[in-house]
């Protein structure tokens, strides 16, 4: 509440300084006018590729759209999901998306509890370790290897099992707890509750706000990983996700030369079809979902991106 | 509690017993625990062992015990291939333009964010400059091809009509643009997301530092300079130090999704470098060497980083 008023204050001030000095008025307009062309910026390739996907494909062609599709159709997202490859990913991604982040947010915050209880005798031991993995990985080749050997490469557990436990998401967790008033513990203790029921009926759901930024960063983090698929799945087409199928196709018409399987048999189902319209009607679909939801954790995330960021 | 420190058999005892009496309590923070610390194990520091492969002639299937040792061969292998330093070469001068890209613009984008005084409008901004650090870097990256193509990409059509250029540039094929055409899709995709610490850490300094600044008569882009950015000094720090400890794990994503046949002198870096001459051949040992050589190069520029600072401007992060 103190700040939205003190900013209005500011705001107040702000205005009758500009009215008064030259140089911030200078100041006040190089600022709107550069945050204008960010904003463009950024905004409008999305645009563009939103208009091209909804555009007709002949036309398209011809180029010239801008935000706004000339000849508007469904088509292209009609012809995309006759594509049977594509179903497929989104389905997977979807799964590991959903397993993924529940899966997440259930391990780093079990953890995170026992890392908030300053009383715990290993905290010190633990938090070091996690803390390491931040900084020291093993590389990509071990990291292969290991999945070999533990017989995961073409299964659907090597999207969930590697990154269970994340060290950051386990301390943007653990920070929100702190801030906790550990009254609430005492008491729950004083009635004769484990430290599993604390976590599970105290803690949890007054964590909701951390939890809801960690499984931002998860579902996002799953949603939008391809390259696992390459190193793992790739060749086992019933578990490839969306964005490694994205990336497949958008790369296989960039290198014409090594054109892939998948890519030819797109073209033929889509014989008409210039493959521009179509590459951003997948871009857009891929997109989309979490465009959705990313506004609405706003308050969270932006919170325990700070969070997180004291902590480690 | 005094009779029992007077006590010497029972104090004898007593730490003994007490430290079974905690272990009792806390038994359930120990099974709430311990299976995701072996996880981490697992998972994390099992690759670390993996290190032993680039000492090895690895090969798959074969014992830890039956491995033949080489000593350094691959690393002597890898110092002496020409391509190597190509690689590093590429490696470093895109880790170090996107550190400094990284470091600067954010700051300077929140700064500006912070000068304006329209909530709806900063709200929006904001909003909107997260939106591409939340799409995966294919789409990303193909948005960015897209944009510099040259039929109908909007940058070649900017350039066009200022009469910049007489034809369309092939941004993608030109391998001394890749390097900045790299940075560019860094700053264009995360620079909203980086702010928003420099934001928060903003919103923490004191009105009263601008009430009396604006008293002294101070304009805003003094206020900016003299509060704003010195307020939000060891924030910029710390995040100067950790990305430097990134530095070399800045990923191979961009790149391998950015690049291509025509650039890839330019688009190669080491983790590709491990991925096309180790993985994709077999050479797990030297993809290993590969890998080693970068995550201690990356250790040694955070301790240095940290050291540097620790001793100039008491802020560190260990």
């Amino acid at each position: 509440m103190e700040s939205v008023k003190s900013s209005s204050f500011n705001s107040r001030m702000g205005r009758r300084l500009k009215s008064k000095s030259p140089q911030d008025f200078i100041l006040e307009l190089f600022v709107y006018v550069f945050l204008i062309v960010v904003t463009v910026a950024t905004i409008y390739p999305f645009l563009n590729v939103l208009a091209i996907s909804f555009n007709d494909s002949v036309d398209t062609v011809r180029g010239g759209i801008t935000i706004w599709p000339r000849e508007f159709t469904f088509r292209n997202y009609d012809l995309i999901f006759t594509f049977g490859g594509l179903i497929t990913g989104f389905k997977i991604s979807v799964l590991r998306t959903v397993i993924g982040t529940v899966a997440g947010l259930f391990s780093g915050s079990m953890l995170a509890y026992t890392l908030s209880r300053s009383d715990f005798r290993a905290r010190r031991f633990i938090s070091t370790f996690l803390a390491i993995t931040m900084y020291v990985s093993g590389g990509l080749i071990p990291g292969f290897i290991l999945m070999k050997n533990l017989h995961l490469i073409d299964t659907f557990a090597v999207y969930i099992l590697p990154g269970l436990v994340s060290a950051f998401n386990v301390f943007v967790i653990r920070s929100f707890i702190d801030g906790l008033p550990y009254a609430l513990q005492e008491s729950a203790k004083l009635d004769g509750a484990n430290d599993f029921t604390i976590y599970w009926r105290v803690i949890l759901p007054l964590c909701k706000p951390a939890l809801a930024t960690v499984a931002l960063f998860l579902a996002v983090g799953q949603w939008n990983s391809w390259f696992d698929t390459y190193l793992f799945n790739g060749s086992n087409e019933s578990l490839t996700t969306l964005q490694y199928e994205l990336m497949k196709i958008l790369q296989s018409t960039t290198t014409t030369a090594t054109n892939s399987q998948d890519a030819a048999n797109m073209a033929q189902r889509m014989q008409q079809v210039s493959p521009e319209s179509v590459k951003m009607a997948i871009t857009i679909i891929v997109t989309v979902p979490i465009l959705v939801v990313y506004p609405f954790l706003q308050k969270y995330f932006v919170k325990g991106m700070t969070l997180g960021a004291v902590k480690s | 509690m005094k009779t029992v420190t007077s006590n010497a058999e029972n104090a004898y005892k007593l730490p003994k017993r007490h430290a079974w009496k905690v272990f009792r309590n806390q038994q359930y923070l120990y099974y709430m625990s311990i299976p995701f610390v072996l996880w981490v194990f697992v998972f994390q520091y099992l690759p670390l062992w993996g290190w032993t492969m680039a000492f090895q002639k690895y090969k798959p299937g074969l014992g830890f015990l039956d491995q033949k040792w080489v000593g350094l061969e691959h690393f002597s292998v890898l110092f002496g291939d020409e391509h190597f330093y190509q690689v590093l070469r590429n490696t470093l001068a895109m880790s170090l333009m996107g550190l400094i890209a990284g470091f600067i613009v954010p700051v300077v984008f929140a700064l500006l964010l912070n000068e304006v005084r329209v909530q709806v409008m900063k709200r929006f901004v904001q909003t909107v400059s997260y939106l591409p650090h939340f799409v995966s870097w294919v789409v990303a990256a193909g948005i960015v091809t897209k944009m510099l193509s040259t039929d109908g990409g909007v940058v070649n059509d900017i350039l066009m009509n200022l009469h910049l250029i007489d034809k369309p540039l092939q941004f993608m094929a030109e391998g001394n643009l890749f390097w900045g055409i790299v940075t560019g899709a860094d700053i264009w995709k995360e620079t909203g997301w980086s702010a928003i610490i420099y934001l928060a850490a903003i919103s923490g300094i004191g009105p009263e530092l601008y009430e009396a600044a604006r008293v002294d008569g101070a304009s805003r882009l003094q206020q900016m300079w003299h509060i704003t950015l010195p307020g939000i000094r060891p924030t910029i720090i710390v995040l100067l130090i950790m990305s430097i400890g990134h530095l070399l794990g800045t990923g191979f994503e961009k790149q391998f999704l950015l690049g291509n046949h025509l650039v890839i002198d330019y688009s190669e870096v080491l983790d590709l470098y491990a991925l096309n001459y180790g993985l994709a051949m077999g050479r797990y040992s030297f993809g290993t060497a590969i890998n080693i050589f970068n995550s201690v190069i990356s250790l040694l520029l955070l301790f240095a980083a940290n050291g540097i600072f620790k001793r100039f401007t008491n802020e560190s992060i260990m």
